[in-house]
């Protein structure tokens, strides 16, 4: 929470003039119960009309400096939060994309949307409420208060007791329903779960004939929710009946009291009635503080969900070297490289060595697990290796600045994924500057000729977020045209030919390899025949290189190669197409 | 406009109707809570009488009627005991019947999304549903309840306060009855100003959230391409409008209060201004005065309140329309009376002159028919979006055909009940899908009363076993929802043996090993030829090996069943198959 206060910097002026102006116009309301006082003891008692008027005009004027003080508080406090809001997601936005993949796959990017959106909402609306009223509600009860003393001591005494027996009372309700409401909060998720597995798992639910099942589970959580909405409705709904008994409380010994004090020609008829209207300011402001305060826990709440986002450090360093002009360009040497997931128990990848030659092909196949996309993970340095070093154009990658070392290397990745735009500023994602001519190419090596002719605007078809509009084959060939738009040195396909059929597949690699300056390409997949052809293959299992070489190589000598590959093409076939 | 408005009062009326009938289950509820309001309304009004009376007994020194004054006093105390009795019991019924309410609506709409086509759910996003099942009934319920509480008890305070006021003295009421409308205009007046801020805010928020949605939701992609500033750079622009709108709308429509407020303080010092001089002519007492001025306070808040409850219903009648409008959409065919749920089949499947199209503009199977006997094989494949799946569709009649029949054993599966024809059928998705539980009700979903050693064998024929065995709690393993911290492959492996423990006896298999690594699907593999044997199987895959073997291979593309054979017929055939067969050796 705290650590949020930064964001409110620059705004200090509006934040102390905000309450400043909330307070003036406070104290003219606290006035307005001796004005009438005043009209009934020194205008009424004698008569004098004219004194009444110049009364009643000061209430107006006062209730007119009221008004131009709100307004003026309610734009500094608007002015503060939004100000702080729109602060606040700037800084959340650049500090997760300086995290690492390591830190965004521990915080998952639901939660983190959530948070930008919805929480940093919550805290605006704290913020400005708390400007607003927090000093203002104590500041009319103790004011009220203050005010009673002016007036008389003992009565005065009433007030003091009233207000710590409502403390009491409204903060008991609130500590009581406060886990009530989480308990609720709680149960709703559950059913909100219960509605998505249900919608998400349809056609499992409905093959296995469950759908009563599911209704009866969902009843359930249903009325176990209704439960508990009651069961914290009972006990808020006692608020408001107390508070108004214990003001009323006040009143009768107010009146009691004073009647006395008049007897005695201690107190006056009007400042009775004075006293009367402090009571039921009490009341008011009470009403509107509970409110408050229910909305600034949960204000709270969201602020420190921000700031623990805010709190994650990213695990890595930016370097500074960049690679000599005379480097070669497109040259991956691994050495001794491991690494291991935090928080995993063993290495997703163990002790790989390897040297990739500008414009080879180098294939890397294993099974699920096996630690293919990890290895090809570390040359972009979306994970730091836990051993050994990952080399790019003769520079360690976590010394290399990261902006020159991922210019050099173009990813697509398992999920084909577009964005909002039209195909031409999805592919101008791989190189803003890149001339049509480019583009042509790259569509024309991704084999996504045929996706963009079939589309009514060509290039500048829109597209809607996440490429919904768009089968998985064709989003698939557009992600590898965005990649080749960059002319990369390092080329990397991370399992991305998995929705191709096995010709386009095999064009595509075609295509690939006959490319003016063919980058050093890195084809992750399961199918044999994807990597067939590569200068090299790694066969990963568990983590560990079992096999590197030729296809042919492999065949003869690395048992687990021989049983991937057999276990895709028959005996027989082999020998009679190779 | 004019007609709009029209069509949208018609409309919402239509919905508040719907809500009626489902409160009217709770209707002495709902009446003794009414009758609770009124009683408190009028309590909490008569109090500042008596407060006048009370002031009124004391008037100067030596002048104060102690008796008098005692029984007043009494009588407040009575009054405010009632009140709040009457104030805490409305509150109990008001939060039973909206809850109540709400639940019913909320079970109504799940009921009905079991009995939706997938047509429907297909369609439409999961997270459009779930929202309009939680937070459009959560906003209903909170409109509802405060319409109850609050909107009904204003109204009440409204009239029972002009009463109380007339009573006093007309020539006061009437100063207060004429300046407090300004208050509305001037409410009124603000928040249809601020209507198009707010409608400014809320696109400008949307489009920051869809930014941020695909922004954070690809951020790995985002850091490959090294595309940080510009994301941020669009961001940033999006957020500079979103503040600029913001302010605009949060400060001009957060006038309202203070100058409500500001008109309030001029009907308190009219109030002030007529009644003590109607008191320094005697037409007034004291007592009078204070109470008129404590009445001028109430009569005009609730002004404020129902603006703002009228904004909260109607915003409440909107979100219970979404819901209903959810509950409106047509329910699948129901099975037919005559339906029969056979106890089991041999695995006969007869298709006949089967038509099916998903939009009627685009038309996909036609005049396909096919025979499968008992025990045999049928593949399915084609490139990328051919329209396997829709196979699949149509076999567990998740989508009814448009013309022509499919029959199992002879009996056309529209006069089998769905869940008859589906026990019969045991499937395995491409998308694996767990329920949130435990691995081994996952596993025991098709058959709950399946025994450890059934559970435990079924997952040993999926190769399931040995990982599940070193899970931290073996088969008690919580996994969350949709499989959690499973991988892909061993999802894929729980949906293998929860198929595996029914063992129906035909098959559908859609692409059900693409995410298991070689070597555990050569096991699988084999686990799956023996679950075959003797059972119909329709097959969707990728790999041409694990299918060569098939009795009947479909060739499909675009939507369309092009080709139809065995693997050997096929390539004598020179065609597509022949061609997608060869490119896997392509170089």
């Amino acid at each position: 929470m705290k650590k949020l206060l930064v964001y409110l910097k620059g705004f200090e002026r509006e934040c102390v003039l905000g309450p400043l102006f909330k307070l003036l116009e406070a104290s003219f309301e606290l006035v307005i119960p001796l004005i009438v006082a005043r009209i009934i003891d020194g205008g009424i008692r004698s008569g004098d009309t004219g004194y009444i008027v110049r009364m009643v005009l000061i209430m107006a004027a006062l209730g007119l400096v009221g008004l131009v003080s709100a307004v003026t508080a309610q734009y500094f406090a608007a002015k503060a939060a939004i100000g702080f809001s729109a602060r606040l997601r700037h800084a959340l936005m650049k500090h997760i994309q300086s995290l690492s993949y390591t830190e965004i796959d521990e915080l998952g990017t639901s939660t983190l949307i959530t948070r930008m959106t919805s929480d940093v909402n919550q805290v605006q609306s704290g913020v400005n409420m708390t400007l607003r009223l927090l000093l203002r509600s104590p500041f009319v009860v103790f004011g009220a208060m203050v005010m009673a003393f002016t007036i008389d001591f003992d009565i005065a005494l009433i007030f003091a007791g009233v207000i710590a027996v409502l403390c009491v009372i409204v903060f008991s309700i609130m500590l009581a329903s406060i886990p009530m409401y989480k308990r609720v909060q709680n149960q709703l998720d559950s059913v909100t779960a219960s509605t998505r597995e249900n919608l998400t798992g349809v056609r499992v639910i409905r093959a296995f004939g469950m759908e009563d099942a599911e209704t009866g589970k969902f009843a359930k959580r249903n009325g176990l929710l209704t439960r508990f909405q009651l069961a914290v409705g009972r006990v808020s709904a006692a608020m408001n009946p107390v508070t108004y008994v214990v003001i009323n409380i006040a009143v009768i010994l107010l009146i009691r009291g004073g009647a006395l004090k008049v007897g005695a020609g201690a107190l006056t008829q009007g400042e009775v009635v004075a006293l009367y209207n402090y009571m039921s300011q009490i009341l008011v402001e009470l009403v509107k503080m509970a409110n408050l305060i229910i909305l600034l826990t949960k204000a709270a709440a969201c602020a420190s969900r921000v700031a623990r986002v805010l709190d994650v450090k990213s695990s890595q360093q930016d370097g500074t070297l960049v690679p000599a002009d005379d480097a070669p360009r497109g040259e991956v040497v691994f050495d001794h490289v491991a690494l291991t997931y935090k928080g995993a128990g063993a290495e997703a990848i163990e002790d790989i060595s390897f040297t990739a030659k500008p414009g080879e092909t180098i294939g890397i196949i294993g099974g699920t697990g096996s630690g293919k996309s990890t290895l090809v993970n570390l040359i972009p340095r979306f994970y730091d290796a836990t051993h050994g070093t990952v080399t790019v154009d003769g520079v360690d990658v976590t010394r290399m600045r990261k902006d020159e070392l991922r210019n050099r290397i173009a990813v697509v990745p398992q999920k084909a994924v577009l964005f909002k735009g039209t195909i031409r500023s999805n592919l101008l994602w791989g190189n803003a500057n890149a001339t049509q001519a480019d583009i042509d190419e790259a569509i024309a090596v991704a084999q996504a000729g045929d996706v963009v002719a079939s589309k009514e605007k060509g290039l500048d078809e829109p597209v809607e977020q996440g490429g919904r509009n768009f089968s998985g084959g064709q989003r698939q060939r557009l992600t590898i045209a965005r990649a080749l738009v960059r002319k990369p040195e390092i080329l990397i396909l991370d399992d991305s030919a998995s929705a191709l059929d096995y010709a386009t597949d095999a064009n595509l690699r075609r295509a690939i390899r006959n490319m003016e300056n063919p980058p050093t390409t890195f084809i992750v997949s399961q199918r044999a025949a994807s990597i067939r052809f590569a200068d090299r293959i790694i066969v990963l299992d568990d983590g560990k290189a079992v096999g590197m070489g030729t296809h042919d190589e492999l065949l003869k000598t690395c048992p687990v190669y021989q049983e991937i590959y057999f276990s895709q093409f028959k005996k027989e076939e082999v020998s009679a197409n190779g | 406009m004019a007609k709009q408005n029209v069509q949208n009062a018609a409309a919402q009326a239509a919905v508040m109707r719907r809500v009626m009938r489902y409160i009217r289950p709770h209707a002495s509820a709902l009446m003794l809570s009414l009758l609770l309001s009124l009683v408190s309304v009028a309590l909490t009004l008569y109090v500042p009488i008596l407060v006048g009376d009370a002031v009124n007994c004391i008037v100067d020194k030596g002048l104060v009627d102690f008796e008098t004054l005692g029984a007043i006093l009494t009588k407040i105390m009575i009054c405010v005991l009632l009140t709040a009795a009457a104030q805490w019991w409305q509150g109990v019924l008001n939060n039973r019947v909206t809850y109540d309410t709400v639940r019913d609506i909320r079970r109504d709409a799940f009921e009905h999304i079991q009995r939706l086509p997938l047509s429907y759910l297909d369609a439409h996003p999961t997270g459009d549903t779930v929202s309009r099942m939680i937070s459009d009934v959560d906003t209903f319920a909170d409109g509802l309840l405060l319409g109850f509480t609050q909107l009904f008890s204003g109204i009440m305070t409204i009239l029972g306060t002009l009463v109380f006021m007339l009573t006093l003295s007309p020539a006061i009421t009437l100063v207060v009855v004429l300046i407090t409308p300004v208050s509305l205009l001037v409410a009124n007046f603000i928040a249809t100003r601020t209507y198009s801020m707010f409608k400014l805010q809320s696109k400008t928020r949307g489009e920051q959230t869809a930014l941020i949605d695909e922004a954070i939701g690809e951020q790995k992609l985002v850091q490959a391409f090294a595309h940080e500033d510009e994301t941020l750079d669009a961001f940033d622009e999006v957020n500079g409008r979103l503040r600029n709108c913001s302010l605009r709308a949060v400060f001009f429509s957060s006038l309202t209060n203070p100058c409500t407020r500001f008109v309030n303080s001029l009907v308190y010092a009219g109030v002030g201004l007529t009644g003590a001089l109607a008191a320094v002519n005697g037409s007034l007492t004291v007592g009078g005065l204070s109470s008129f001025l404590s009445y001028a306070n109430q009569y005009t808040k609730p002004f404020n309140e129902i603006s703002g409850v009228v904004t909260e219903l109607q915003n409440a009648i909107a979100c219970a329309g979404r819901i209903f409008d959810l509950i409106d959409q047509p329910a699948q065919t129901p099975d037919a009376p005559d339906a029969v749920t056979p106890k089991h089949l041999d695995g006969k499947v007869d298709i006949d002159n089967v038509c099916f199209s998903y939009t009627p503009d685009r038309r996909l199977i036609e005049n396909f028919s096919l025979h499968v006997n008992p025990g045999q094989r049928v593949a399915i494949v084609g490139p990328t979006g051919c329209g396997k799946t829709t196979m699949i569709n149509l076999l567990m009649r998740f989508y009814d055909v448009d013309s022509g029949t499919i029959a199992v054993d002879g009996i056309e599966t529209r006069r089998i009940t769905r869940s008859g024809l589906r026990a019969q059928i045991g499937m395995v998705l491409q998308d694996t899908w767990l329920a949130a539980g435990t691995i081994r009700e996952n596993i025991a979903m098709g058959r709950p009363d399946a025994t450890d050693e059934e559970i435990v064998a079924a997952a040993k024929a999926a190769h399931a076993h040995s990982f599940i065995k070193r899970l931290p709690d073996g088969y008690n393993t919580v996994i969350g929802e949709s499989g959690g911290s499973l991988s892909q492959g061993q999802k894929q492996l729980l949906c293998i043996a929860r198929v595996m423990l029914c063992l129906p006896p035909m098959l559908i298999l859609d692409e059900a090993t693409s995410s298991i690594d070689t070597r555990t699907e050569q096991r699988v593999q084999s686990a799956f030829a023996e679950m075959m044997k003797g059972r119909t199987s329709f097959i969707v895959a990728h790999r041409l090996s694990t299918i060569q073997s098939a009795d009947i291979i479909l060739v499909m593309r675009d939507g369309h069943v092009i080709e139809q054979g065995n693997h050997e017929s096929l390539l004598k055939q020179g065609g597509f198959y022949k061609t997608l067969y060869e490119s896997q050796f392509a170089q």
